[in-house]
């Protein structure tokens, strides 16, 4: 009879629940839901948030502490996290097993190490040597910040296509079909080796395989016992050769080779007298420097192209309590959190409009939302501090605080129906949130085609009301391209996006 | 080569059935599918709205009204005026309540309607035995914030109602045979339901002048409501026309003078501890006039829907009962 309780089967199970907290806690970040759970907890264990926003911004903001225990764990225990927490590890382990079908003797071939498996390392230097320049790239391809951003954007909006179980809407997502198609392409790449991603080039198992350079806890293989027949690679996550000399900074620890082993020469814990040499790293030094050099170069290169710092964008208008651009750019991981958690479907993931370093953080798109009035949800989840917590009497400004603003709305006269066509309309005004409104009207007599004259309400936009919300822009009887609509000057975070020199009665 | 193989008899009868029933099978599916319309055409079914009212009874008032600090009770008193909730709903009715729920605004700021006011009706809904009691509004800020910040969420769960939030698949092709609104995607849960109790709160508006019980109609269509605004007082008597509700309670209890429909600000509200009821739309809505300090003259809906029959906007004719 086989062992219920094996190595295995304890990986199996933390694995699966960790996996089901995972789809849980991005399922309660939903405003009907939230009641103060971390729902950011993954994003703050992750170790490689942690420390490249620590390398942007000096600080290890928040919830970020928590990452310390996977840090120091990881020192003791080697990279466990891959195959016992981490969701996307786990997903593609599962992916792995249902694509592939192949017979034992590849499975050997295929789970040992191969070159291409340094890549990560390469890509974690690149990525590293970027964040200390003050671009905080990571986020593209830290599995997390990865997984979070695919579900949000990608896999829940497309079970509620399916089902309609999940939103009351179903929600939308700018160019969202881009993070659907690497997320796929991350799946699918398992069918041609297991856990291709995690072992080739995701830069977190590359941080913790560092981490795991010498672990006191470690997979030890019994020279004498091993009579070398590798069946120990058969179902072997980390492709870390147990066989022969275990790289710890490859073993996810998945514990499958001392399940596999016919000699039981294989056990996890301390190196006994018999043990097998293990070795850390198996990199390049060569390519390694050359892709801390190649950072270094294309760090200017990349600061030299227009983003929403240097030259303010018209559509960059991001979520209530971003910080400004530079610093913003700063820590945005892009994981899609604001995006999964915004009621109107408001915040969406941008394409260029902040230059590629901008490549899907949030900017708010008002033909698909709007930033509710009373709504400050997206900083609550943020995990960085990209857009910072604030209350919403901090957002609407109460006793004589100014209100948070994110952009101004301006009409556009020749599309507004009162203005070019002499229609009453007016439902910006009716919608516009802010008391007194914003947005007011001059009643006019116009003088009609057929000589008859009419009253009409002309609407302007007050711009010391206006906060940027962008309601009117959204309600706006003019569908394609509405007659008012946001742009980002004006927006309280930037000292260099403005317009006006001091506010003016209209 | 094997495909060189000569065929035998079985096999070329076999191959020749096989080729000649796909053959049959095109044939009968080009015969079956030709067309000279591009796409397939689905015939849609348009609903048409029940009529919701009850028989009107000579002996009770056309409007009751009541004040009072206690709002539950005084949207009570002034339903048992008129005949107490059994009049209005049957034992294993479903009931539908439409209040304003249209913004994610706080109580207080008047933008919505008084959760107590909808409490009180739930209560007597089920007190006067219906099924269920739902509670809707297509509202203007996201749904579920809207229901939960005013308040309603929480007072109707609590009362025993139901909350039905309309999501973009719940509307039906409707026609509401009026001037402007024609054919319109209107919330199915009225096509669901036996007795609609329209319950209102005062707002100032500043296109149509006031927001009250006509207005409060639109929560019940979904579309692209915002045009309705070009022509916003021949709409609103469409739905008024559209949609005969089978009891409307006004909540004057707070009410938003400036700055409407949406509010905002605590000073643009001005209390007046009141709630009204009537069978008559029209009667109730021109008696809640008063509040904003406007005159019929100033709400051409009211007179369109009047002169369509809807109700009576000549308050000196009719039996007001202060209770």
């Amino acid at each position: 009879m086989k062992k219920l309780l094996s190595y295995r089967n304890i990986r199996r199970l933390y694995a699966g629940f960790f996996l089901l907290l995972f789809f849980l806690l991005i399922f309660l970040t939903n405003f009907r839901f939230m009641r103060g759970f971390e729902v950011a907890l993954f994003l703050q264990l992750d170790p490689l948030n942690a420390i490249a926003t620590f390398l942007t911004s000096w600080t290890i903001y928040k919830g970020l502490i928590i990452a310390v225990v996977i840090i120091i764990s990881t020192l003791i225990l080697g990279r466990y996290f891959c195959s016992w927490m981490c969701p996307l590890g786990i997903i593609n382990q599962i992916t792995g097993s249902i694509l592939q079908k192949i017979k034992p003797v590849d499975a050997y071939k295929m789970n040992s190490f191969r070159t291409a498996y340094r890549i990560k390392y390469y890509v974690l230097t690149f990525l590293l040597v970027l964040a200390i320049g003050g671009s905080l790239q990571i986020g593209l391809f830290d599995p997390i910040a990865l997984i979070t951003r695919s579900f949000a954007v990608s896999v829940f909006p497309g079970v509620n296509f399916s089902t309609g179980a999940l939103y009351l809407n179903q929600p939308v997502f700018y160019g969202g079909v881009l993070v659907t198609v690497v997320f796929l392409i991350i799946l699918f790449a398992n069918r041609y080796i297991t856990r291709y991603w995690c072992r080739t080039l995701c830069p977190l198992g590359a941080m913790l395989g560092l981490l795991s350079f010498s672990p006191i806890f470690a997979i030890r293989r019994d020279v004498d016992r091993c009579n070398n027949c590798q069946r120990c690679l058969k179902n072997c996550h980390g492709a870390c050769d147990p066989h022969s000399t275990l790289k710890t900074s490859e073993c996810m620890v998945c514990m499958n080779c001392i399940e596999d082993c016919p000699e039981g020469a294989l056990r996890y814990g301390l190196p006994a007298h018999k043990s097998a040499q293990v070795t850390s790293l198996d990199i390049n030094r060569r390519r390694l420097v050359e892709s801390a050099v190649f950072g270094l170069i294309a760090f200017p290169m990349i600061r030299s192209s227009v983003n929403a710092e240097n030259i303010p964008q018209p559509s960059v208008i991001r979520p209530p309590g971003s910080l400004a651009e530079k610093d913003f750019l700063r820590r945005c991981l892009k994981c899609g959190q604001c995006m999964k958690i915004c009621p109107t479907n408001a915040i969406q993931p941008a394409l260029l409009e902040s230059g590629f370093e901008g490549l899907w953080t949030p900017i708010i798109i008002n033909s698909i939302g709007y930033c509710e009035y009373n709504c400050v949800l997206c900083g609550q989840v943020c995990p960085t501090g990209a857009i910072m917590p604030i209350t919403v009497d901090k957002k609407i400004g109460s006793g004589g605080e100014k209100p948070i603003k994110i952009g101004t709305a301006f009409y556009d006269y020749g599309r507004c129906l009162p203005w070019a066509m002499h229609t009453d309309c007016i439902v910006c005004e009716e919608v516009c949130p802010t008391s007194p409104k914003a947005i007011w009207f001059k009643q006019v007599d116009v003088k009609m085609r057929d000589g008859s004259i009419k009253k009409f309400k002309l609407p302007y936009v007050d711009v010391n009301l206006c906060i940027g919300c962008g309601i009117c822009e959204n309600k706006c009887p003019v569908k394609d391209r509405p007659a008012i609509r946001v742009t980002s000057v004006g927006e309280t975070r930037s000292n260099k996006n403005k317009m006006v020199l001091k506010e003016n009665k209209i | 080569m094997s495909n060189t193989k000569l065929i035998n008899r079985r096999d070329f009868i076999k191959k020749s059935g096989l080729v000649a029933s796909l053959a049959l099978g095109a044939g009968v599916w080009g015969y079956v599918f030709y067309s000279d319309e591009p796409v397939k055409k689905t015939k849609k079914h348009i609903m048409t709205v029940k009529d919701f009212r009850v028989e009107p009874i000579k002996t009770y008032p056309d409007i009751a009204v009541a004040q009072g600090r206690d709002v539950e009770a005084i949207t009570k008193k002034v339903v048992d005026r008129l005949g107490g909730m059994s009049r209005f709903v049957k034992p294993g009715e479903r009931v539908l309540i439409k209040p304003n729920a249209s913004w994610d605004r706080q109580p207080e700021l008047a933008a919505n309607t008084n959760p107590l006011v909808i409490s009180a009706i739930v209560k007597m809904c089920l007190e006067a035995k219906a099924k269920e009691v739902w509670v809707t509004d297509v509202t203007v800020n996201d749904a579920q914030r809207s229901f939960a910040r005013s308040g309603i969420e929480q007072a109707v769960l609590k009362a025993g109602g139901i909350i039905k939030f309309p999501s973009s698949n719940d509307f039906v092709e409707t026609d509401l045979k009026g001037d402007a609104l024609k054919v319109w995607p209107v919330c199915r849960f009225i096509h669901d339901i036996d007795k609609v109790i329209n319950v209102p709160v005062v707002k100032h508006h500043s296109l149509s002048k006031c927001t009250i019980a006509m207005k409060n109609l639109y929560g019940l269509i979904g579309g692209q409501r915002n045009l309705l605004h070009q022509d916003i007082y021949t709409s609103i008597a469409d739905l008024a026309t559209a949609i005969r509700t089978t009891l409307t309670v006004i909540d004057a209890t707070r009410v938003l003078m400036r700055n409407g429909p949406t509010g905002g600000d605590i000073s643009d509200v001005s209390e007046h501890h009141t709630v009204l009821a009537s069978i008559d739309t029209v009667a109730a809505e021109t008696y809640a006039l008063r509040f904003l300090d406007l005159k019929v003259e100033d709400v051409p809906a009211i007179s369109i829907a009047e002169k369509r029959g809807v109700g009576s906007s000549r308050l000196n004719d009719l039996h007001i009962a202060e209770v």
